[in-house]
């Protein structure tokens, strides 16, 4: 089944990125399902799964039938015998930021996934372990959300504190 | 001058300058490399600049039997206490080399992950800048720090946060009190 | 962000917001006490590795290397898993941050039962230095001096693939010669790069000739890049728009003689490890991977062509002019640790290879793009035209606009597939600079590669997946 197909029955319609890959939109609860029929199709290879925080963003283009939400997992697979990758985005809420686990489609997800839920706080549901992986265990807060500061100390001959 | 030339067959020395001499003839770097300036270590003890000629070839990988701990390279907020507790099971006396920016101050790494300076957690007598220091930024860091064992106290255990007080001898060009980047060899 | 920060001249006291920073950091930044730091805990909590009876099933199987049962989807039963002691027998043993062999600030924590190992759990985070964020701070024109120093091993392919992704969402194409330049140096620093990582496989298994002989060769090569670049290493060389500086003059002889000596050498290293027996017994059938394996744990790299599946970007997706020169993937067959060394020396020999070819076929023309609003005007021109100030004015402290939107990058590194994941907003800073460093996956191999071996094994499979763990923790 082509991506299109795909894409058009369990998310919507692709995108095309300025590197030529195509975007798959899919919601929460179609998300799973996606990508297994995307691994069924040929895509045997997970190759990154990000979060990010789209706070203060002034504007991303979407399609239409996409809600925009704070989070977005992003989701690069990759496709050996077609020589092809895909992305697959997901929008999750700030409120819950619960999204399935991977896991148990490809085990490769599991560290990204935790570097996921560690520096941008999203819960993975269904992964074996979700604990913090970079930041040291008794860390408060997820460092790479848009309202958590860099963390920068004054130095002398630069005035300004945080991010230039 | 051979030992063919001595009239006699014995030699007087102050006790105080063998302990010098034995001590920076040898001193036994313990493995701390963390990131890139780790591999400038490595290339420093290898060919064409080869750490041996100082007695330094030797990593020893247990803290208990080496005397010097080159910190090379970022210290994490997660690495900061192994870092610390590495120090404290090194015997006196002990060193600490803060090789590269990221070790000396946080580099360019002024956030929230990185210690901003290694010398936050454990006391440095020697820093070389870089990023990452070159082998021969290393070798000038370690001569430096042969210089300072020559010129200290042998007996005087180091404060926390307080270097070693440096002692100006009538042969040593040093100038003492507060460390400061060092030529070696130039007069002062 | 913190605006009301008051800084007294002594430089002392500060205030934070609280939750800029952790408490005790600040503490220990204002105080400078050093002292404090002798009664902190080493240990992370709940990431460290636990008895059997508090772990959940599934994280069980993953630590006792059990992958295809989970990709199929079987819901693991604890009394399944065939770790046959019993708990009280065996022992977990941590193989801390500082330790000789685990190639940087691993720490691994082993379950084992006398030599053998039964579980695996690598705890990462020690070189954890907010890359991606400190991304967020620099423009793209500083971005590669932040971005190279991940894989510091390899660095010019961060700012390679760094570059890269600024480019195609610039949408600049790049010259020939810059293109060629480029490919140029990657090769000569995947050589660098996998010198390096036979001298410290070589150390790993006992031979410490071995170090001396590798970092000898790659001492050339480095001397080379401080002629070209200026730095041995992290060069930020790679910039979006180009190279920095031009090749210099009579580079084709260095780059000839780094080439006959380096391939001379790697048949010295096939009489000194290659067919030697204790190397060999020590490589061969330890640490075995089948393709499935490999593809379910996302490896790339030497790892997953060591099991067969003839893999790299270069030959697959090709970028730069790979497309242009001619060299061989190495495939492995066995997926041990002896097909990922073979792998890797004969990797030097194919670069060799391109190298050479790239020598006769390297154009003349721009090392970087023409366009003023992207790269900064040659050093001269900014006395005599003002236009040439305000660009170079412009570019070094606001930097370049790059268009919103996003896109993934990825290039062969030494250690797989280094890929970089870039959002935009239309600014001149990165909104979202994620990068998927090669090492940070093929960690995941480790509880499957270590299970059932010795603890020695355990010090060869580890060389032998050849982590970085400056990409692995960014």
């Amino acid at each position: 089944m082509s991506v299109t197909a795909i894409g058009a029955l369990e998310g919507f319609a692709p995108t095309t990125s300025a590197d030529g890959t195509q975007s798959v939109f899919t919601d929460l609860g179609r998300y799973h399902t996606l990508i297994s029929q995307l691994r069924d199709s040929g895509f045997e290879m997970l190759v990154d799964l990000c979060g990010v925080d789209y706070l203060g963003h002034p504007g991303r283009s979407l399609p239409e039938a996409v809600a925009p939400e704070r989070f977005e997992v992003v989701v690069n697979m990759l496709s050996l015998s077609q020589k092809r990758r895909v992305r697959v985005r997901v929008q999750v809420s700030e409120h819950t930021p619960v999204i399935d686990s991977l896991f148990d489609l490809y085990p490769g997800s599991e560290a990204m996934e935790r570097e996921a839920f560690d520096l941008i706080g999203i819960r993975f549901a269904g992964h074996p372990d979700l604990t913090r992986i970079l930041m040291p265990d008794d860390w408060e807060g997820h460092p790479l959300r848009k309202d958590y500061g860099i963390g920068r100390i004054p130095v002398q001959f630069k005035e300004t504190p945080g991010p230039r | 001058m051979g030992l063919e030339d001595l009239q006699h067959n014995f030699l007087t020395a102050r006790v105080e300058d063998l302990v010098k001499w034995a001590r920076r003839s040898s001193v036994w770097p313990a493995t701390f490399g963390l990131a890139c300036c780790a591999i400038e270590m490595m290339a420093a003890g290898t060919a064409d600049y080869d750490l041996s000629r100082f007695g330094m070839e030797v990593f020893r990988n247990s803290p208990r039997q080496a005397d010097l701990m080159i910190v090379a390279g970022r210290v994490s907020q997660k690495m900061a206490p192994v870092l610390r507790q590495v120090y404290d099971q090194m015997m006196e006396p002990k060193w600490v080399i803060s090789m590269g920016v990221c070790a000396s101050s946080g580099g360019m790494f002024n956030n929230y992950a990185i210690v901003q300076g290694v010398d936050q957690i454990v006391p440095v007598d020697v820093y070389a800048p870089g990023c990452p220091p070159s082998p021969e930024t290393l070798m000038h860091a370690i001569l430096t720090l042969h210089e300072k064992i020559k010129t200290g106290e042998i007996t005087q255990r180091r404060r926390d946060g307080e270097p070693l007080h440096l002692v100006e001898t009538p042969d040593s060009p040093w100038v003492p009190a507060q460390p400061t980047a060092v030529r070696i060899g130039t007069p002062r | 962000m913190n605006d009301d920060t008051t800084v007294n001249d002594d430089a002392v006291s500060v205030d934070f917001d609280d939750d800029l920073l952790e408490t005790s950091v600040v503490d220990n930044i204002v105080t400078g006490n050093q002292a404090a730091w002798s009664s902190r805990e080493t240990s992370e909590g709940a990431q460290e590795l636990r008895r059997r009876d508090a772990t959940q099933a599934d994280e069980l199987g993953r630590e006792s290397g059990a992958v295809l049962r989970l990709s199929d989807g079987v819901v693991l039963d604890p009394t399944q898993i065939d770790i046959d002691r019993p708990d009280d027998e065996t022992m977990i043993l941590n193989m801390g941050p500082q330790h000789p062999s685990t190639h940087g600030v691993l720490r691994l924590m082993l379950e084992l039962d006398g030599e053998t190992v039964l579980r695996t759990k690598p705890i990462i985070g020690y070189l954890h230095t907010g890359m991606e964020k400190q991304a967020e701070a620099l423009t793209y024109v500083q971005g590669c001096t932040n971005v190279t120093r991940m894989d510091y091993m390899s660095p010019l392919f961060n700012e390679l693939v760094f570059s890269l992704a600024a480019e195609s969402l610039l949408g600049v194409e790049m010259p020939e010669r810059a293109t060629w330049i480029r490919m140029l140096m990657c090769e000569l620093n995947r050589m660098a790069s996998h010198l390096v990582w036979m001298a410290t496989n070589g150390m790993d298994m006992g031979s410490s000739s071995m170090m001396i002989y590798a970092f000898r060769e790659r001492e050339m090569i480095l001397s080379f890049f401080e002629k070209t670049t200026g730095l041995r290493m992290n060069t930020n060389y790679i910039r979006p728009g180009g190279v920095a500086a031009d090749l210099p003059d009579g580079w084709e002889d260095d780059v000839a003689v780094i080439c006959d000596t380096i391939l001379e050498r790697t048949y010295e290293y096939d009489d000194l490890l290659t067919g030697q027996p204790i190397f060999r017994e020590r490589q061969e059938g330890v640490g075995n991977l089948t393709a499935e394996e490999a593809l379910a744990l996302s490896l790339t790299g030497p790892l997953l062509r060591s099991t067969g599946v003839p893999w790299d970007l270069r030959r697959s997706m090709p970028y730069l002019n790979y497309d242009q020169v001619e060299f061989d993937v190495i495939v492995g067959i066995y997926g041990d640790n002896f097909d990922r060394y073979a792998i890797r020396l004969n990797e030097i020999r194919e670069s060799i290879r391109i190298v050479r070819q790239i020598l006769e076929k390297m154009p003349r023309g721009d090392y970087r793009v023409q366009d003023p609003k992207v790269t900064p005007p040659p050093r001269g021109r900014i006395d005599e035209s003002m236009e040439s100030l305000i660009h170079h004015f412009k570019l070094f402290t606001e930097g370049f606009k790059v268009p919103e939107g996003e896109t993934y990058v990825a290039v062969e590194s030494p250690r797989g597939e280094l890929g970089v994941y870039l959002v935009s907003d239309g600014s001149s800073k990165p909104f979202r600079m994620h990068v998927r460093g090669p090492s940070f996956g093929n960690l995941q191999a480790l509880p499957l590669l270590l299970r059932g071996g010795m603890m020695s094994d355990a010090v060869a499979v580890i060389s032998s997946v050849d982590p970085v763990m400056g990409e692995v923790d960014r």
